[in-house]
């Protein structure tokens, strides 16, 4: 297959998964857009009026980001590894598996297809939080470039996750009890400048940080981290993450007996 | 040139199992190929690796010259696969699940679509192309599987049990439907249960056990190598006790069925004059078994040992 084959092969396996995001929509974005307005209602308006300002803005204003970027983290992943390892269990894999795609092309796909949903998650939710609360988007490209690659990286991180599961357990325990703690110790709901010093310093292991702060800084221009740092720490995410996904499929882990 | 070639091809499982012990197999190009096995003979395990689907342990594959090892890229362009389990997206629709697979193989959208209108109208599931696959009867999922594996003009197809669990009408269908395509000029690999199947369509046959091909050769050669056949014979009227027929081995299964071994030097009118001379008038007769059901049988020394095999069809004298 030359170049211009693999690109329809990658535009195919992105227009399946497109479709598949629209067919399900009740499941894949109205949820998180129902679960934002219930976070602006408890913590924005209800809980967020006794904090306060946090970095000189409004508690809603300053929470929006980081609720923004969670939603795309939880969905890009989520799609990614429920789309993977579905196709997987039941075997429609194989379509992919016994053409000439190359596993990067297979990679680039399902992680398109992660974005494609993070986008528009990420875009119904930023619409919801604009009803709650005024965001001036203070560096536009840096809020949209950041945007895809948190979406890249969740995608990739939900692919590794799906190539790696053997049953539905393994595909809900890193969501639960990896991804969702780290979301929410990654700064989402304060600024780490509130945290002692120690615990400054464990939550700055933690990636989602970087990717909430480097969104905040985008949205509000405020951040609790360099910017600079934040971006090579998630291009190198990227760039890791897609290495380990073509590397598991190069060596048929667990979809190739 | 040789549609499939392989060579010293092995395969141990992580658990140990030896799927395939050195087997050494040809299939000419324009074949119809049989490759028959009881269950766990290897058959599945062989096409998995032709089509990429499991990794060898040992041994070379190539696919109209191309090395699976060196050239997988031409290798995976030549073939269609129907696997034995349904493997299809039950969620999508028909269309799409057609349109799709030609575009993981680099077809533009264009062709995607008119490659899958083709072949959709081949196998008669044109009229449900918008219609989920979930919707689809069990024979029109197996034909969809067909079309899907159809859809980038594959010059080797290879079916694992096409017609597995779909009725009699559906099963004939889809042996014309195959011949035609023979005809036409692509080489087919078919594994099955159905041995009277592998007997009407193919001309070749490798026949499997515990990882070795342990027969093989042209159908009809191979069916030489049978001994005898079984008839089961019904006489005009009733026989309460079944006199000795001289030369042939007659057993009586009841009043109104007698069983016959017929040596491959014997003729059937033999046996007739044979049974008339001791008072035996025969109406009919039919294979107690299929023939190659038989030889499979005596190869692999298994009488009545086989749970996975289909019982025959009835053949008329």
């Amino acid at each position: 297959m030359n170049l211009g084959q693999q690109f329809i092969a990658l535009s195919t396996l992105v227009r399946r998964e497109y479709y598949r995001v629209l067919r399900i929509w009740g499941q894949t974005i109205l949820p998180p857009v129902i679960n934002m307005a219930l976070y602006f209602i408890i913590f924005g308006n209800l809980i967020g009026q006794r904090i306060g300002q946090m970095d000189g803005f409004d508690y809603k204003q300053y929470i929006a980001p980081g609720l923004i970027m969670m939603a795309v983290i939880t969905n890009a992943y989520g799609n990614v590894v429920s789309s993977f390892f579905s196709s997987k269990m039941n075997r429609h894999l194989e379509e992919m598996l016994v053409a000439p795609m190359a596993n990067a092309t297979i990679v680039l796909g399902h992680m398109a297809g992660g974005i494609v949903r993070g986008v528009a998650v990420g875009l119904a939710v930023t619409a919801v939080a604009l009803l709650f609360t005024p965001l001036p988007f203070v560096h536009p490209l840096i809020t949209i470039s950041v945007f895809l690659l948190c979406a890249a990286i969740f995608s990739l991180g939900g692919l590794i996750n799906g190539i790696m599961a053997k049953n539905f357990d393994d595909v809900s325990i890193i969501p639960s009890f990896v991804l969702q703690p780290l979301t929410y110790l990654g700064g989402v709901f304060y600024s780490i400048s509130l945290l002692p010093e120690l615990a400054q310093q464990i939550s700055r292991l933690n990636p989602i940080l970087y990717v909430v702060n480097a969104f905040r800084y985008g949205m509000l221009g405020v951040s609790d981290v360099p910017i600079g740092t934040a971006y090579v720490m998630m291009v190198l995410c990227v760039a890791v993450l897609f290495s380990i996904c073509v590397l598991m499929l190069n060596r048929g882990y667990r979809i190739r007996e | 040139m040789h549609a499939l070639s392989v060579r010293n091809l092995t395969k141990v499982y992580a658990n140990g199992v030896r799927a395939l012990d050195g087997i050494d197999l040809e299939v000419e190009t324009g074949d119809f190929f049989a490759l028959l096995g009881p269950n766990g003979a290897g058959k599945t395990s062989l096409i998995g690796i032709v089509t990429s689907l499991v990794t060898k342990t040992g041994g070379d594959v190539s696919v109209f010259g191309h090395s699976l090892d060196r050239e997988l890229n031409a290798v995976k362009n030549a073939i269609g696969v129907v696997p034995q389990e349904l493997n299809v997206n039950l969620w999508d629709k028909v269309s799409n699940i057609v349109v799709n697979q030609a575009g993981f193989y680099g077809l533009t959208r264009s062709r995607a679509l008119a490659r899958a209108e083709v072949c959709l109208r081949q196998l008669q599931l044109w009229d449900r192309r918008n219609d989920t696959a979930r919707t689809l009867s069990g024979g029109m999922k197996r034909r969809l599987m067909i079309a899907r594996a159809l859809v980038n003009e594959p010059r080797l197809l290879i079916l694992d049990e096409p017609t597995a669990g779909v009725d009699i009408e559906i099963r004939r269908s889809m042996w014309q439907f195959l011949r035609d395509l023979n005809a036409g000029g692509t080489s087919i690999i078919l594994t099955t249960h159905y041995l009277e199947e592998a007997e009407n369509l193919c001309r070749h046959v490798a026949i499997m056990d515990r990882g070795r091909v342990i027969e093989r050769g042209p159908m009809a050669t191979v069916l030489t190598k049978l001994n005898e056949e079984v008839f089961l014979l019904t006489p005009r009227t009733p026989v309460l006790a079944l006199p000795t027929v001289p030369g042939f081995d007659v057993r009586l299964n009841g009043p109104l069925e007698l069983e016959a071994a017929l040596p491959r030097s014997r003729s059937v009118n033999e046996l007739f004059a044979a049974l008339s001379a001791v008072g035996v008038e025969i109406t009919s007769l039919r294979n107690k078994a299929n023939r190659l059901e038989e030889l499979f049988l005596n190869l692999t020394e298994r009488k009545g040992g086989l749970s996975g095999l289909r019982a025959p069809q009835a053949v008329s004298p």
